[in-house]
Formats: structure tokens, C-alpha cells, sequence
């Protein structure tokens, strides 16, 4: 096994990383919590939409 | 004025942010912005009339360029990157900083070594790597410095209230990590004397990890960072939340995973390998995915509420800066083509360049953070500052400043590029180097005028947050609003 072999490897790795965080991100389970995620900012406003933020521990 | 103020967010919270620290940066933003943008304009002008240098060692142009770019990137940029991540963090995580003392620290460290650039550069103590310049003892308290604000961001982040950890300070984190990893390698040296040091590294490598450094500089702090800024104030601002939260997370994953390949394309035809200035290039190239993702990003935010354009001119100052970023990340990957790097390198294209992303994109978006911070700070409604109009004028300057410099760089960058490599039939050089300087001379006047006008529109902010102060000043005075909902 040489070098290029790792090299190989290693780029192989690498996009099926960035292909499992695009799954991760764009996964259907996952759109209910992202959705609610993109409400942080406005969480202590009083004229914010309405969030339902979940407390630490909790599941989502 | 108009002053009937809403509630405060701390009337309904159980939490009490401190905003005493963002306050203190906030104002350190816009001062030390006009400090090390009059450098800046200073020496613009001594590249036009060099007699500007009054023939004075600590005025010269080698010794007060280092002094403008430490300037702008960590006093400006630095100020306002702490401001509003040690704002963002307490807003989204709903926590207080862990410590009051450790933030106090912090921010007079922080300022203390601005100082202390401010005084040893233009004696010309210097290590000479570029943005890394500051000698030893300085850069201990740098490391020192950022230790103590990693511990004050990832405390807060511990003991934060919601579950999920907002994007913007994903952008943070990575920014205050790998600022830290590529500031103490970068700075490894040995001392000599108390302001002379040796870098440990020597020839190409000494080359390359300064370029590592130098390209993540660009990379996490003037990028990262100020995506962290992007992802909660442009939401904040149009009072819509981000366009697509899920497109945050694969921008922010690709962007770190591939910002710090970038770097070898400052060193494109040196005695760097072959294969290592290749990779830089195919990284620098690949990074305009992320780059126009994050964009994208932050403008599609306004779909739907592209009008708030026309009454806001903070809004405005937040969306042209995403403009402007995604002009230069264009700009930036091509420039990486080795055989246009072979036309640019060492011209004033680079200067454009840097300058289409320093003011374009890093000062007007903490500009108009730093507008939209102040009236909350002073306990004022959003946007309630001394007067709008001249946020709208300060948008005209910054925007017309900008384009002034960009387009003269670009000018005299092609200008310089084409005579240098320009041949008479017999083989000798065309042009001899100081045809070109002359020739340059007219781009130099444009720049200098394009960053005068740009800051002098930091002067009238700094005019404008005086004015917010005294009519906040007069209603505490008055009783009409309270020390605490004023918390400066």
C-alpha cells in the first residue's frame, strides 16, 4: 500500500462525511427540530413568534 | 425623540444578560475602527506623496502598514467579533456570562495588547510575519488572552438553558478554536532578547505555516466569525428567521472542513511543492460552494421582505455586506487559478481584494451590528437611534468608499500585472519597474479618497452613538427610563 492509497482513502472518507452531514441536515425526522432551532434568536423577544424551545435534557 | 420605551427583554426574563462587557466592545468597535482606518488613509496617501513620511522612521509606510492591518483586523474587527459573540451566546443560550470578572478580563487584556501593537510597531519591533507581527511577550498575553474568552464562550454554552446550540455560535466556536491552534503554532519562536524572536520554523515551512496562519486569519476570523454576526443579526434584523436552517449546518461543516487547506495559494510559484500549491489551489477553488451556500443564505433571509430595504438602512448595511462577501469569494478562488495568480500576485488586485472583503464585508456587518446593539444597550426600542438618517448616510459613504477602492485596485492590479510581463520583440522587459509606479499613481489618489470618504462615515457614527448617549443620559436623568434597563 503507498501513499496514493491513503490519499485515495482519505478523500473517500471525506465525502462520505459531507454526504452523512447532508443526510443528517436535510433528514425529514430532522425538520421539526431544525425549524424550531432557526426560532432561537427571537426566543426572548415580546413581539416574537411563537416558539415552543425545548429545555436542556429534553427530547426534541 | 420619540421615547416611549417597551419593556425591556430583562422585565420578562429571570436572567440578567451582561451587557456591560458587549457595551464596552461595542464602543472599543467603532474607536479603534477610526483609529486604524485613519492609518489606513494615512498610509494611502504616503503611497501618493510619499513626502507624507516627513522623512520620520516610526511615520514610515514599512512601519505603519503592519500598525493599520493589526488595526482593522484585531482592535476593529476583533472588538466587534467579541461584542456580539459574547452577546449572541448569552441571547441564544439564555445563560449570563459564567464570569464578570473573567469578561473584565477579557476586554482590558484584549485592549492591552492593541496598546501595546499601537506603541511597538512603529518602533519597529517585529517579528515581520504578516498579521502575525506582534513580538513574544505580546503574543504570550494574545494566547493568554484567548484562553480566557474560549473559557468565558464554551462556560456560557455549558450551562445554557436550550438544548440546541444555535448556528451562529457553531461559527464562534470554531472561529475562537482554531484562531487559537493556528496563533501558537504560528508563533512558536525563540526568544533572543525581550523584543526579538526567532522563528522556530525556517525556509518553506517557515512559509507555509505563516500562510496557514495568514489564509485562516482570513478564514476563521474575518470569515467564520463574522458568519456567527450574519446568522443571528441578519434574522434579528428583517424579524424573520434564517432561510434555511438546515443549509446552515452543511455550510458550516464544508466551510471549517476546507478553509484551512486555502492556504497554500499565497505561495503559488515559490519553492513550495509542486503538489502542495495544487492543493491549495483545488481547496481555494472548491471553497466558493460553501462560501456562496452561506450567502445565499443570509440574502434569501429577505425573500419576501426585500421592501424593509427601502426604510432600513441597518438592514441594509447587513444585506450589502453579504453582497460583498460573496463578491469577494468569487474574486478570491479565481485569483487562486495559478495562471491568473501568475497575472495578480504582488499587484494591487490582492489590496482590492482583501479591501472588497475588509470593507465591504467585515466592517459593514459590523457596522450594522453595532447599530442594531447600541439602542438595545441604551434600553431604547430596536433601531431607536439619535437619527436614521445618518445610518443612511453612513451606508452611502461606506458603500461609495468601498467601490472607490476596490475599482482603483482593480485598475492599477491589471495595469501592473500586464506591464511587468510585458516583452519587446528582442526579449527585453517593455516597461522598467517605476514606469509602473508612475503609472499607478493616479489608482493611488482614487484610494486614498475612496478610504477617506469611508472614514468619514465612521465619524458620523460615532457622532450618532454620542447623540443615542446624551438623550439616554437625559431620560435617566429624567426618571423616564431605569439604571438597569440602561444598562450602560
Amino acid at each position: 500500500m503507498d501513499i496514493n492509497d491513503f490519499r485515495t482513502v482519505a478523500t473517500v472518507l471525506v465525502f462520505l462525511a459531507f454526504m452523512g452531514i447532508a443526510w443528517w441536515a436535510y433528514g425529514p425526522s430532522r425538520k421539526r427540530y431544525f425549524d424550531e432551532a432557526a426560532q432561537l434568536p427571537f426566543q426572548d423577544d415580546d413581539a416574537a413568534p411563537a416558539i415552543t424551545a425545548h429545555k436542556k435534557g429534553e427530547q426534541a | 425623540m420619540t421615547s416611549n420605551h417597551l419593556s425591556h427583554p430583562l422585565d420578562n426574563n429571570k436572567v440578567v444578560y451582561n451587557y456591560k462587557v458587549v457595551h464596552q466592545f461595542a464602543l472599543a468597535t467603532v474607536f479603534w475602527g477610526i483609529v486604524g482606518m485613519a492609518v489606513g488613509v494615512l498610509i494611502a496617501a504616503q503611497l501618493a506623496w510619499p513626502v507624507l513620511n516627513f522623512d520620520t522612521a516610526w511615520l514610515s509606510y514599512g512601519r505603519l502598514r503592519p500598525l493599520h492591518t493589526n488595526g482593522v483586523i484585531f482592535a476593529f474587527g476583533g472588538s466587534a467579533l467579541m461584542a456580539c459573540s459574547l452577546f449572541i451566546v448569552q441571547r441564544t443560550c439564555g445563560a449570563r456570562l459564567i464570569s464578570d470578572k473573567l469578561a473584565a478580563f477579557v476586554f482590558w487584556g484584549w485592549q492591552t495588547i492593541i496598546v501595546s501593537a499601537v506603541i511597538t510597531l512603529p518602533m519597529g519591533m517585529t517579528t515581520s510575519k504578516e498579521y502575525a507581527e506582534l513580538e513574544w511577550p505580546i503574543s504570550i498575553l494574545i494566547a493568554v488572552v484567548w484562553v480566557a474568552y474560549a473559557i468565558l464562550f464554551f462556560g456560557t454554552i455549558i450551562k445554557r438553558q436550550q438544548k440546541h446550540i444555535y448556528v451562529a455560535n457553531w461559527f464562534f466556536a470554531a472561529f475562537i478554536i482554531a484562531v487559537a491552534i493556528l496563533h501558537i503554532v504560528n508563533n512558536l519562536a525563540v526568544p533572543v532578547t525581550l523584543t526579538k524572536s526567532y522563528s522556530i520554523y525556517a525556509g518553506t515551512v517557515d512559509a507555509m505555516v505563516q500562510w496557514w496562519w495568514g489564509h485562516n486569519a482570513v478564514g476563521f476570523f474575518l470569515t467564520a466569525g463574522f458568519l456567527g454576526i450574519m446568522y443571528y443579526f441578519v434574522p434579528k434584523q428583517a424579524g424573520r428567521p434564517i432561510y434555511s436552517y438546515r443549509l446552515s449546518v452543511v455550510h458550516f461543516w464544508a466551510l471549517i472542513a476546507i478553509y484551512v487547506w486555502a492556504g497554500p495559494h499565497h505561495l503559488h510559484y515559490s519553492a513550495l511543492p509542486d503538489w502542495t500549491q495544487n492543493l491549495g489551489m483545488a481547496m481555494s477553488l472548491i471553497l466558493l460552494a460553501p462560501s456562496w451556500g452561506g450567502m445565499i443564505n443570509g440574502i434569501m433571509t429577505l425573500s419576501g421582505a426585500w421592501d424593509k430595504l427601502r426604510t432600513d438602512p441597518i438592514l441594509k448595511f447587513l444585506v450589502v455586506s453579504l453582497s460583498f462577501y460573496g463578491m469577494s469569494t468569487f474574486e478570491g478562488p479565481m485569483l487562486s487559478i495559478k495562471s491568473v495568480n501568475a497575472l495578480s500576485h504582488m499587484t494591487d488586485w490582492t489590496v482590492g481584494h482583501v479591501h472588497a472583503g475588509a470593507l465591504g464585508w467585515v466592517a459593514m456587518i459590523s457596522i450594522g451590528a453595532t447599530y442594531h446593539l447600541i439602542p438595545l444597550l441604551y434600553g431604547r426600542k430596536p433601531g431607536e437611534m439619535f437619527s436614521i438618517k445618518l445610518i443612511d448616510l453612513h451606508f452611502w459613504l461606506a458603500t461609495i468608499g468601498t467601490v472607490l477602492y476596490i475599482v482603483s485596485m482593480w485598475v492599477n492590479g491589471l495595469m501592473q500585472g500586464l506591464m511587468w510581463r510585458a516583452v519587446n520583440n528582442d526579449g527585453t522587459l517593455t516597461y522598467s519597474f517605476v514606469e509602473t509606479v508612475i503609472a499607478s499613481y493616479p489608482g493611488y489618489v482614487v484610494r486614498f479618497i475612496g478610504g477617506g470618504i469611508f472614514l468619514s462615515g465612521m465619524l458620523v457614527m460615532a457622532w450618532n452613538i454620542w447623540k443615542t448617549w446624551l438623550i439616554t443620559r437625559e431620560e435617566l436623568a429624567s426618571g423616564k427610563i431605569t439604571q438597569q434597563e440602561a444598562l450602560a
